[in-house]
């Protein structure tokens, strides 16, 4: 396990053009662009959880996958059937079927925000229920990718141009702030590097 | 059928902290010694270099380094009117596999146990009377003093950094003024403390308090350990825990002991090679050695003269079942010991927010923090309190990768425009003041084979069955008022107040110090090992690790994990090789 390669093969990929679209949408309303800065459309989140569900972390590989499967207690954390790909595959025809029979046949990724966030919190809270797929699980699934595609490494996709680490002020993948140590409290402002270096360090 | 290899002196279950220690130790007296490991072969520069470890994604939240679970995990519940499922992805803990074990991800906070830990059962109960019911708390057997100067040979191996706070006896301003009586200051300096340490130091000590720096296993300097291994000084790159560090800079197996036991012509180490079971002979007093399969599927068997289970606590313990030694831990008619007394460690936190300070905590280290004792084992008056023992508080600053660290303050939305302002406004401007309290053994809680689950082998998972106890309720309420206290005094804006409350969650991360299972004490009837971590049913068999702890101190382990293992070590060479048998007469 140790020895696989780090990266996500970018030409694999996993949502169909209607998945992808809807949840490009789902992480715009979790992590919405707005005058404090871009959000998870400007990171490209979707990308990073595409790459991420068509590779080992999607096929639950590293997760324990045997029966017998019963739902249990908040304490026993995810116990579903499918992997993490298989559960955005129910759950995301489910929200579609969803969004299409409560509003004029549209698409999730066509309604209003408004309207968006109202299906988003009635999954949060339990108050959606989906045929065969728990909607508060893959709420919680959507929310934690989402943040991880944001923040992540920009190897893997997403935080595009390390938006995410310049929306908050984390400079990256650095090993060495010696210098830095008596800040004092004062404001430290250092430009984030990622793994593979920054973007216009690229030779032309 | 397995096959037979050549027979060894000993052979390590596990290579982590605790099997590099015992190689170390049991080479030096030459000893042949064959570790087996299920994981495979790890270094600095292969396999975490700093242009590779800081990857947050990759190494936490998609556990590279952890034990797979696809192959193996355990199962979980936290009563017995429950059925336990497996834990299919980790959570609450993170253990280990491949070369240096958990000791790679660690993030080195380094402490030693109070004298009054190792005899909390007999201490408490003439403090303050018998205790309460299904309490299963018992002293380990071995005491402080006893392991004084295994402490202090730990803390040099790792270059740990520090200030004394009871040097032979005499108390040093700036240091701990609780802990044992120390024979040695700690080998290198303490850390460079930060703002939001100072910060802390200062409420600490308006509160009357004796704040002091952490011991920390992340190199306050350039140090060379006894064994002529080098380590570099921490850069405070904030990526210690669940991290390998790839500067050389945090004391780990590979970067303290491998590179002098590797080269020994009297130790071999076997990676990607499980062991299965521990063989005995036919009057099963005996272990003849143990199985073990390879990634090829081959079983081998591999006699040895002694076997050192170094697996990791719950691992040891489960392999005693397996294997059939000792008899499982039954609640109902309070029989058997092995599984008995799983403990755990009980946290909680209280965050701050700074208005025009910066806290900055991307410059951190696993370790960096100030420290008070004050409310830790019986270093406090608990008369009318309900609870016995406690735990250090601290405000560390131990990094600010931002998918696992973004503290907001309290009625912050869970996501949309609200919570990404007030994680944009606190990423930099936020540190926290934590609770580390121990963990008292109760009858209910323990470890067994699950009916249910198997691993990659077919074999039954471990089963854990774990929730809080009245102890720790009590504990971590009183706990965490008193870190309110501090945090109200280090000059922020606000407060968050994150309490450890309701059912035990396997879930969300609090720390990887699994105790228990494998206790120690004076009788074989009320532990699996004698004082030198020898078992009773077994004498050419000893089991390593914190498995042995009787109930959990409110520290970190690993300094006290070390010590015995050190102690044990000795014991092996002075008294066992002399006269082999059971050290201790039942
Ligand atoms: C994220 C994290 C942070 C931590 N931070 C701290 C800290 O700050 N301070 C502190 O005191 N402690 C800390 N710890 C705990 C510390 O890592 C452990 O206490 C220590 O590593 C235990 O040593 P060990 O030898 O018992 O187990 P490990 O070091 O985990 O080694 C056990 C080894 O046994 C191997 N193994 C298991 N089963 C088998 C088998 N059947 N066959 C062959 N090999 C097997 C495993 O693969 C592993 O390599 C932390 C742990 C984690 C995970």
């Amino acid at each position: 396990m140790a020895d696989q390669p780090a990266l996500p093969d970018p030409t694999r990929t996993f949502f169909t053009a209607a998945e992808r679209a809807c949840v490009r949408a789902i992480s715009a309303r979790l992590i919405p662009s707005d005058d404090t800065g871009p959000g998870a459309e400007e990171a490209d989140v979707v990308t990073f959880i595409d790459r991420q569900l068509a590779g080992f972390y999607g096929r639950g590989e590293r997760w324990y996958t045997k029966g017998p499967f019963s739902e249990g207690t908040e304490q026993q954390g995810y116990q579903f059937e499918s992997p993490p790909a298989g559960l955005y595959r129910k759950a995301l025809a489910a929200l579609d079927a969803h969004c299409r029979r409560t509003h004029e046949g549209k698409a999730f990724d066509e309604l209003g925000a408004e309207v968006q966030d109202g299906i988003l919190t009635a999954m949060e809270e339990g108050e959606l229920e989906f045929e065969g797929v728990a909607a508060t699980a893959f709420f919680e699934l959507v929310l934690d990718n989402t943040i991880e595609g944001f923040f992540s490494d920009p190897i893997y996709g997403g935080n595009r141009d390390m938006v995410g680490w310049r929306l908050v002020g984390f400079p990256g993948a650095r090993y060495d702030y010696r210098d830095y140590l008596d800040h004092d409290g004062k404001r430290l402002d250092i430009p984030p590097v990622g793994l593979a270096g920054r973007p216009e360090w690229k030779t032309p | 059928m397995a096959k037979k290899l050549p027979p060894v002196d000993v052979v390590l279950v596990g290579f982590g902290w605790t099997g590099a220690i015992m190689a170390q130790e049991l080479t030096e007296a030459g000893l042949q010694v064959l570790a087996l490991e299920r994981g495979g072969w790890r270094d600095t520069p292969t396999h975490f270099p700093t242009t590779v470890a800081p990857d947050e994604l990759r190494f936490y939240w998609r556990h590279e380094m952890f034990q797979d679970t696809a192959r193996e995990t355990l199962t979980f519940r936290n009563n017995d009117s429950q059925t336990a499922l497996p834990m299919r992805r980790w959570g609450s803990f993170l253990p280990g596999s491949g070369v240096g074990g958990s000791g790679v991800h660690w993030n080195g906070q380094t402490f030693r146990f109070l004298p009054s830990d190792f005899v909390a059962a007999s201490h408490n109960t003439d403090r303050y009377g018998p205790l309460p019911e299904g309490m299963t708390v018992q002293d380990y057997g071995v005491t402080y003093d006893e392991l004084e100067t295994h402490f202090d040979r730990f803390e040099k191996l790792c270059g740990i950094g520090g200030k004394a706070g009871n040097l032979r006896g005499a108390l040093q301003a700036g240091g701990n003024p609780f802990e044992g009586r120390r024979s040695d200051d700690y080998p290198n300096p303490p850390m460079e403390m930060t703002f939001a340490q100072k910060q802390f130091g200062m409420a600490a000590r308006e509160l009357g308090l004796n704040p002091f720096p952490a011991p920390s296993a992340n190199m306050s300097r350039p140090y060379t350990n006894p064994l002529g291994v080098q380590l570099a000084p921490c850069t405070y790159c904030g990526f210690c825990e669940k991290y390998g560090c790839g500067n050389y800079s945090k004391a780990i197996p590979q970067t303290t002991i491998l590179p002098v036991l590797m080269g020994k012509h009297n130790f071999t180490l076997k990676t990607h090679n499980e062991v299965l079971e521990i063989t005995r002979d036919s009057s099963g007093r005996r272990a003849t050695g143990v199985t073990h399969v390879d990634v090829h599927g081959e079983v081998f068997e591999q006699p040895a003269e002694i076997v050192i289970l170094c697996a990791y606590p719950l691992q040891n313990a489960r392999l005693m079942m397996l294997s059939g030694i000792g008899r499982t831990y039954d609640p109902r008619s309070g029989e058997g010991l092995v599984g008995k007394n799983y403990c755990y460690q009980v946290v909680s936190s209280v965050d701050v927010f700074y208005e025009d300070r910066y806290t900055n905590q991307f410059v951190g280290a696993g370790a960096l923090g100030m420290v008070i004792d004050e409310y830790n084992g019986d270093n406090f008056d608990h008369a009318g309190l309900g609870f016995i023992g406690g735990g250090y508080l601290a405000c560390w600053t131990t990094n600010a990768r931002p998918i696992e660290t973004h503290r907001t303050p309290e009625g912050t939305p869970e996501w949309g425009a609200g919570w990404k302002k007030a994680v944009k406004e606190n990423f930099l401007k936020s540190t926290g003041v934590s609770t580390h309290g121990a963990s008292m053994a109760y009858a209910q809680n323990r470890l067994d084979l699950d009916p249910t689950y198997t691993d990659v082998y077919g074999r039954p998972l471990l089963r854990m069955t774990y929730d809080f106890t009245p102890n720790d309720r009590a504990m971590t309420a009183y706990l965490t008022e008193r870190a309110t206290e501090i945090a109200k005094r280090m000059g922020g804006r606000e407060i968050k107040v994150n309490a450890r409350e309701g059912a035990y969650d396997s879930m969300p991360y609090q720390t990887t110090h699994n105790t228990g299972g494998t206790i120690m004490g004076s009788t074989p009837a009320n532990s699996v090992v004698n004082r030198y971590l020898q078992s009773w049913d077994v004498p050419n068999l000893f089991v390593m690790g914190a498995g042995v702890f009787p109930q959990n101190a409110g520290y970190n382990p690993t300094g006290t994990v070390a010590a015995l293992t050190y102690w044990a070590a000795e014991a092996i060479k002075s008294r066992y090789l002399p006269d082999p048998g059971p050290m201790v007469r039942a």
